[in-house]
């Protein structure tokens, strides 16, 4: 074979494994889709579609009556992703421009890797915190006997969110052209008013892929709010009620539960409306960043 | 000529086939026993099984936890030779093991009286079964109800996987739903540690949980509450040997380990291990209860 022959075969082989590397990760997602929708589906032979999503109460292993109402556990599931992220997006723009306009480069050194070791802290540790220092802490705060509570789930859930809202607000920042911002202090403006009303509207996109990708990762997160909230099954009415999540209670009851039965499929089915949950939540997010690289285009 | 030529690639396949089969052969020839359930007992059947494995070498034992109806789950999927459970296979779960085939045979390794704790700043000192039950349903929610501070009680409990869980149930809640305020802990520990550092908890555990294995008492910070048969019945604690025997302290029940069919040999040395005298000294040292002989009679029945 020639050289030029062999360096095409080559070529298209290269090429043909990385179309291959795509197609895979599509395939594998919806292979994920399909095997939750196959054991889902079953479940609702059994119970009704429409109180499993409104019914509040979830008990498959009572003796009076199996009960499958989901309800509590997703108002809980966003409840506590939510104030996570409300409370980590604030902190982490505000630590993202520090970073990128006030620090001093020396300090930006030393304090952006330390923000990623943050990230690299397992969740079982952050959990265990919540239990022995963060609980104990809001019980005396909120004058209640235990802090297994939602808000204790929520903060360590925004201290896991942080890292990833702080890197990518971060970079979105420092990607604004200089010319942005000279032009902006050439006009008179601030140093707080070129980052408010012209860094920040610039890098907006990055921003919102940042609290997106916060989200979802406060969303999907089990074993911290399995440990921190105490798992009451009880549907939540406030923030100083125990609650039990979604992931939560998939990883506490599929364990135990016997295969093949209404309550092995009902937590499929819990899968599959939590899969739905950050699918549209990822979806938004892409729509948003779309709109906005259009109109800066 | 054919041989000659692929010599070197025939003897690099038996190389490698060597080196892949020889670890799974070594590992049948040694094999190793799995246990698998109850959270109450894997303390106990761990230090059993550590004091049999220093006694007979060869022994290999695993211990895993995971709850009584994980591993009665266990057993009937066949991944697990042993399983342990604190509370009796239920009906369903009969069953279950019949359509595939096995038949358990049980043995009841020790007796255990249900603990109902709570934190020691909480006055109350007893409860009738009837309060327990009503507490656990969460019909009475606070502890002035029942002659404590006006506080609402805070519920600790297992999940439902929990052999525990389902005997208190059973018992005290008599087949009633738990309240959905309960607070669901992963295991026996877990809950020590959330009435430890919660003035208004109960919570319930195996007796073995609540002592302090250097003092012989409770653990400090705890208070293990006596409880009464009714209102007209006088009430016991379950660190009182004889009333959780005799089966007046009426949330006393058995530890058992079950296996598929008549256990093989090795398994069933070990069990008799446990069950002899040795085995029930570590039952004792362990904060649970020796068997009476009741159970040794049938315990034997079923190693034959």
């Amino acid at each position: 074979m020639s050289k030029q022959g062999l360096r095409n075969l080559k070529e298209s082989a290269v090429r043909t494994f990385f179309l291959m590397n795509g197609v895979l990760t599509i395939i594998i997602l919806v292979g994920i889709f399909a095997l939750l929708l196959y054991s889902a589906v079953p479940a609702f032979r059994e119970v009704k579609i429409g109180e499993f999503l409104t019914s509040t109460s979830w008990d498959p292993t009572s003796p009076v009556k199996a009960e499958y109402g989901i309800l509590s556990m997703i108002v809980s599931t966003v409840m506590v992703t939510l104030v996570a992220v409300l409370i980590a997006f604030p902190i982490g723009l505000g630590v993202a421009a520090y970073l990128s306009d006030v620090a001093h480069w020396r300090v930006r050194e030393i304090v952006k890797p330390i923000v990623e070791i943050l990230a690299g802290i397992p969740s079982v540790v952050i959990g265990f915190l919540g239990i022995v220092l963060f609980g104990p802490f809001l019980a005396g705060l909120f004058g209640r006997t235990n802090g297994l509570n939602a808000l204790n789930g929520a903060v360590l859930l925004a201290i896991m969110a942080l890292p990833t809202i702080i890197s990518i607000s971060e970079d979105s920042l420092n990607a604004v052209p200089a010319a942005y911002a000279e032009a902006s202090l050439a006009l008179g403006g601030s140093r707080w008013q070129t980052l408010v009303r012209v860094k920040i509207p610039a890098a907006l996109s990055g921003i919102i892929a940042a609290f997106m990708l916060g989200m979802g990762r406060a969303i999907g997160e089990t074993m911290t709010v399995l440990m921190a909230t105490g798992n009451a099954r009880s549907f939540p009415h406030g923030l100083l009620d125990s609650v039990r999540t979604m992931t939560s209670n998939i990883a506490i009851e599929l364990g135990e539960v016997p295969y093949y039965t209404t309550h092995y499929y009902a937590l499929f089915a819990i899968g599959l409306v939590l899969f739905i949950m950050t699918f549209g939540v990822n979806l938004v997010a892409d729509l948003v960043l779309s709109k906005y690289q259009e109109r800066e285009q | 000529m054919f041989y000659e030529k692929y010599k070197k690639l025939i003897a690099w396949a038996q190389l490698g086939l060597a080196l892949v089969f020889t670890p799974i052969l070594i590992a049948q020839g040694r094999k190793m026993i799995q246990v698998k359930g109850s959270d109450t007992m894997i303390n106990l059947v761990q230090v059993l099984a550590e004091e049999y494995m220093n006694r007979t070498p060869a022994a290999k034992i695993a211990v895993l936890g995971g709850g009584s109806g994980t591993g009665i789950t266990a057993l009937i999927n066949g991944t697990t030779d042993v399983a342990d459970h604190s509370r009796e296979i239920s009906t369903k779960e009969i069953n279950q093991m019949w359509e595939k085939g096995v038949k358990p045979r049980t043995f009841t390794i020790a007796v255990d009286g249900l603990s109902i704790i709570v934190n020691e700043k909480n006055p109350i000192t007893k409860l009738t079964m009837d309060q327990v039950g009503a507490i656990y349903r969460g019909d009475v929610k606070n502890w002035r109800a029942v002659g404590g501070n006006a506080q609402p009680i805070s519920l600790y409990g297992r999940q439902s996987n929990s052999g525990t869980y389902t005997f208190l149930q059973e018992t005290a809640l008599k087949n009633k739903n738990y309240s959905s305020d309960v607070k669901e802990m992963n295991g026996n520990a877990q809950i020590i540690e959330g009435v430890l550092s919660d003035e208004a908890a109960i919570g319930y555990v195996g007796v073995g949980y609540v002592l302090d294995k250097t003092t012989g008492k409770p653990m400090k910070g705890l208070k293990v509450l006596l409880i009464a048969k009714d209102d007209k019945a006088e009430s016991f604690s379950p660190m009182d040997k004889d009333a959780v025997d005799t089966g007046k302290y009426p949330i006393s029940r058995g530890l058992y380990q079950s296996t598929n069919g008549k256990p093989g040999a090795d398994i069933a040395a070990f069990i008799q291990f446990e069950l002899g005298p040795d085995g029930q000294k570590i039952v004792e040292r362990e904060g649970f209860y020796p068997i009476g002989a009741k159970y040794t009679q049938e315990n034997a029945k079923n190693l034959k």
